[in-house]
């Protein structure tokens, strides 16, 4: 404990003003608190671990978005251009397992959730520092065992590992790959650990739950799916492994076991886990939109309710995975209907953003154009959810690729919009840099052009009949398989730009204010980047978030206000060393 | 809140760390932490109960069959034990709590101990199955062949989740053990009985597994 | 708490391990041993949960957390349970 912990009241507003304002005695940023790389490898401070999550997660997406080229490339042609069968089926799992275990469900929760939730509540540190630390080691074992099993033989069940195929048929390195699951599934547990204590016990003075931004509302959400489901799918993984190496029988029909018990233990985390990719998305989502509309959250209670209601409801329908893997059909018919209800609390967070954006003074900056895409792409993947929640139509739509574009409009329109949007909006947090305007807000649109020309002809196609992981099709498929891959070029030049010209701001890029949108929230109240404890003083909270209609209001900084501080603070801005 | 909480002077103690206001906060973090972490453990032995409830529905005569060559009288003695060692544990956490550093080093070892016994007993089953070809492996043999299969399944269940069960308790006795050795060298009994009591809920929660399993395994009815 | 407590929580927990072995010879037939012995395993585990474990005597926050893990697994058990019990139902005519 140092002199710093000394609580003093700091309204949002004047904090804002506060943090503009010179500070001789500021300790240095977080960034500069150490060059070394043991510095970095042995941090256990949030911001510095969330940045190695960033780093690795990076890694990870190139990989999985390598395979996703490949397959595409590999579809062009009905009967293939250049892998066999065998290399195909690992290509696509390899795809699906580093995207899934490795990017979506790790992405926002794990580099952005990381940075902002101790931030956002306005608490000096996660609560257990040093599991957040392992949890990053953790991933990263669980990453390289995955990727030594691509490079080793591959595997080829899908990244969902249906039995008997797993345990019997596939020889292939199954097992390698279901232990870099299972380690990277304990990574996700310290991190949902980590949130929920944080955000129960070390919120500042003041931020009652109502209080709290709508992104720890999501993360709460999240580490409870995280919590409760990731064990499921550890042990019924582990029970693959010991039925492939001991053929103990748990899921084997000729010793009376059951493969549809392992779809209903696999499904029981597998489909909560989709909410573990959206729902910290959608939180993105409902920061950005309010900051760039200029106004309140619209039925901000609601918004709130509806992650908790996700969560909720998402653990009830696993069921619609399986409606023709031989459950009853009177389960089926449960499982469709409460699916259907998971449609509510979405869309109750659809419409409160589009009633947020109405009347509001929307500015377009890149954040707000990703978001946008975020909710287009998310209402097409919901509305397709809802074809194939129902239990008929699902029957005619199953194991084809309309599946694969429903899924692809939720999770990497979905997901991966909100999580450029994040990326762009805390960016100057993160990095004390500005990142250039222009590339970002194209590259928002080529995303959101490319995103359509993939995955819409795929709808069609699954409409008519295509099925999903089939590697030979009927030539009758070929202009929509070779729109589908020139969306995905379209889409790789959107995914590549920013790696571009994000790093180029590192170095290049404008210094950034402590607060350069002019948003509400505890994390703009600190310089960017942060110091290593993020508050001089433990901030006090007076009112509900989202303050943006408010007479004293925080305003986005104009240039001249940052020349005004630079003058202030001697030349050199706040974000910077001083 | 006002913001007179936020004034209240921070309460300095010894075993405060840095991201916490005070050491109310820290010590029902830890409690909060370990209780979410034992949800997880709920979750990851419940789904091998589920397994198990799912087949003993389907093959319930078979498992009866099966579940004879249990030997209910070293699983009995087992409960007890894990009982006791609950007990003993719960004991020790009071005696942390109470900087008892003597009551601490005993109740621990009497824990250690009968953690110890539970797995020498454990061993003794295990190597009656071996020894009767009931282990689900290469050389599996079940006298009746008519319910062989479904016999082991039954036993795949069992040495998975006694083995699972086990696993858990050889971690308990590690962190145990490492309780024991902190208590030893705590002289002056100034050390935080926090970690003490983290190690205490982990122990009864392994307790608590086997409360269910028990009976699951032991005592099928006909 | 009192030592006291413990002592009588143990004590509890005994009766009840020598209540189960009781209560598994009665001939009472295949779902009533179960609900029974099931019924005992559960008071077990909610003494060492209230007393050992101090649930009892703690905040409700870590009550609430306590009990979400039970909570849940019912939920699975009960969803996953229901699908094994209809599966053998007839289906309704003229759906498959």
């Amino acid at each position: 404990m140092t002199a710093s912990n000394e609580p003093a009241a700091v309204p949002l507003s004047e904090a804002h003003l506060e943090s503009v304002a010179p500070h001789a005695d500021r300790a240095p940023s977080y960034l500069s608190a150490g060059h070394t790389l043991r510095s970095w490898l042995l941090t256990q401070d949030h911001k510095r671990i969330a940045v190695l999550y960033l780093i690795s997660i990076s890694l990870f997406f190139v990989i999985g978005g390598l395979a996703a080229g490949a397959v595409r490339v590999e579809l062009i042609k009905p009967r293939g251009t250049f892998m066999s069968s065998e290399l195909y089926n690992r290509m696509f799992t390899l795809h699906g397992v580093v995207m899934i275990f490795f990017f979506l469900i790790p992405a926002i929760p794990a580099i952005l959730g990381n940075f902002l939730v101790p931030l956002m509540v306005g608490a000096r540190d996660l609560a257990f520092p040093r599991l957040n630390l392992l949890s990053w080691y953790l991933y990263s074992a669980g990453g390289l065992l995955a990727i030594t099993a691509a490079l080793t033989g591959g595997v080829d069940t899908g990244w969902t590992f249906y039995t008997p195929y797993s345990t019997f048929y596939s020889n292939s390195q199954v097992t390698m790959t279901i232990a870099g699951a299972f380690i990277a599934g304990f990574s996700s547990i310290a991190t949902g650990i980590n949130f929920i204590v944080t955000i129960h016990k070390m919120r500042a003075p003041g931020l009652t739950w109502f209080r709290l931004p709508l992104f720890i509302w999501a993360h709460y959400a999240t580490s409870i799916i995280i919590v409760l489901g990731t064990p499921v799918v550890a042990i019924t993984l582990l029970l693959v492994v010991a039925e492939r190496v001991a053929h103990i029988g748990v899921f084997d029909p000729r010793y009376g076991g059951d493969p549809v018990l392992f779809q209903h233990l696999f499904w029981f985390y597998s489909h909560p886990a989709v909410y573990i990719m959206i729902l910290p998305a959608m939180g993105v989502i409902s920061e950005v939109i309010s900051c760039f509309a200029r106004k309140r959250v619209f039925g901000y209670h609601f918004v709130a309710g509806s992650s908790m209601a996700i969560a909720v409801l998402g653990f009830l329908v696993w069921g619609h995975h399986m409606f023709v893997s031989g459950q009853s059909m009177y389960a089926g018919m449960v499982f469709s209907f409460l699916s259907f209800l998971v449609a509510i609390p979405s869309a109750v967070k659809v419409f409160n953003w589009t009633a947020t954006i109405y009347k509001g003074s929307v500015s377009f900056d890149a954040p707000m154009l990703f978001a946008f895409c975020f909710i287009g792409l998310f209402l097409i993947g919901g509305l397709t959810g809802l074809f194939l929640a129902s239990l008929a139509t699902d029957v005619h739509l199953t194991h084809t690729y309309f599946v694969v574009a429903h899924f692809h409009y939720v999770m990497v329109g979905g997901a991966i919009s909100a999580y450029f949007a994040g990326l762009h909006f805390w960016w100057p947090k993160i990095t004390g840099r500005m990142y250039p305007e222009g590339p970002a807000r194209l590259t928002a649109v080529i995303l959101f052009m490319g995103f359509h020309l993939t995955f819409l002809p795929q709808f069609v196609m699954g409409f008519v009949g295509m099925p999903r992981r089939y590697h030979y099709y009927p030539p009758e498929f070929q202009t929509m398989h070779i729109l589908s891959t020139a969306g995905a070029t379209v889409m790789a030049v959107a995914y590549l730009l920013p790696v571009v010209y994000l790093l180029w701001s590192l170095r290049y890029g404008k210094r950034a204010t402590a607060n350069p949108w002019g948003a509400t929230g505890l994390e703009w109240t600190v310089p960017s980047p942060p110091p290593t404890h993020n508050f001089d003083t433990v901030p006090v909270v007076t009112g509900e978030p989202y303050g943006y209609d408010e007479a004293d209001a925080p305003l986005p900084v104009t240039d001249s206000v940052v020349s005004a501080t630079m003058q202030a603070t001697g030349g050199k801005t706040p974000g910077g060393t001083a | 809140m006002s913001a007179e909480i936020a004034h209240a002077p921070a309460l300095h103690h010894e075993h405060l760390s840095h991201q916490f206001e005070d050491i109310e906060q820290q010590r029902e973090s830890y409690v909060v932490g370990m209780w979410a972490f034992l949800v997880t453990e709920i979750m990851f032995f419940g789904a091998v109960f589920l397994a198990y409830t799912v087949y003993r529905v389907l093959h319930h005569a078979a498992f009866y069959e099966a579940h004879k060559q249990l030997d209910i009288g070293l699983g009995t003695i087992n409960t007890f034990v894990l009982l006791a060692s609950s007990f003993t544990m719960a004991l020790a956490v009071r005696c942390a709590q109470v900087r008892s550093r003597r009551g601490q080093v005993v109740f621990l070892g009497a824990t250690l101990s009968l953690a110890g016994g539970f797995l020498v007993i454990k061993a003794v089953e295990y190597s009656h199955k071996f020894a009767h070809h009931l282990f689900p492996g290469q050389a599996f043999h079940y006298p009746d062949a008519a319910i062989a299969d479904q016999a082991r399944l039954f036993y795949s269940l069992y040495f998975g989740a006694t083995g699972l069960h086990a696993i858990h308790v050889i971690a308990g006795m590690l962190v145990i053990g490492a309780m024991l050795v902190r208590a030893l060298f705590d002289r002056d009994a100034k050390q935080d009985y926090m970690p003490v009591e983290m190690t205490g809920l982990y122990w009864h929660f392994v307790d608590i597994v086997w409360i269910f399993l028990f009976p699951l395994l032991y005592l099928i009815p006909k | 708490m009192p030592v006291v407590l413990y002592v009588r929580a143990f004590l509890g927990l005994l009766l009840l391990l020598v209540a189960t072995l009781m209560a598994a010879r009665l001939p009472l037939g295949v779902g009533f041993n179960s609900l029974i012995a099931l019924a005992i395993a559960a008071a077990k585990a909610l003494i060492v949960v209230f007393y050992f474990m101090h649930v009892r005597f703690s905040s409700r926050l870590v009550q609430i957390w306590a009990a979400a893990g039970f909570v849940w697994l019912l939920i699975m058990f009960g969803i996953t349970l229901a699908d094994y019990i209809v599966r053998s139902w007839a289906p309704i005519a003229g759906w498959q």
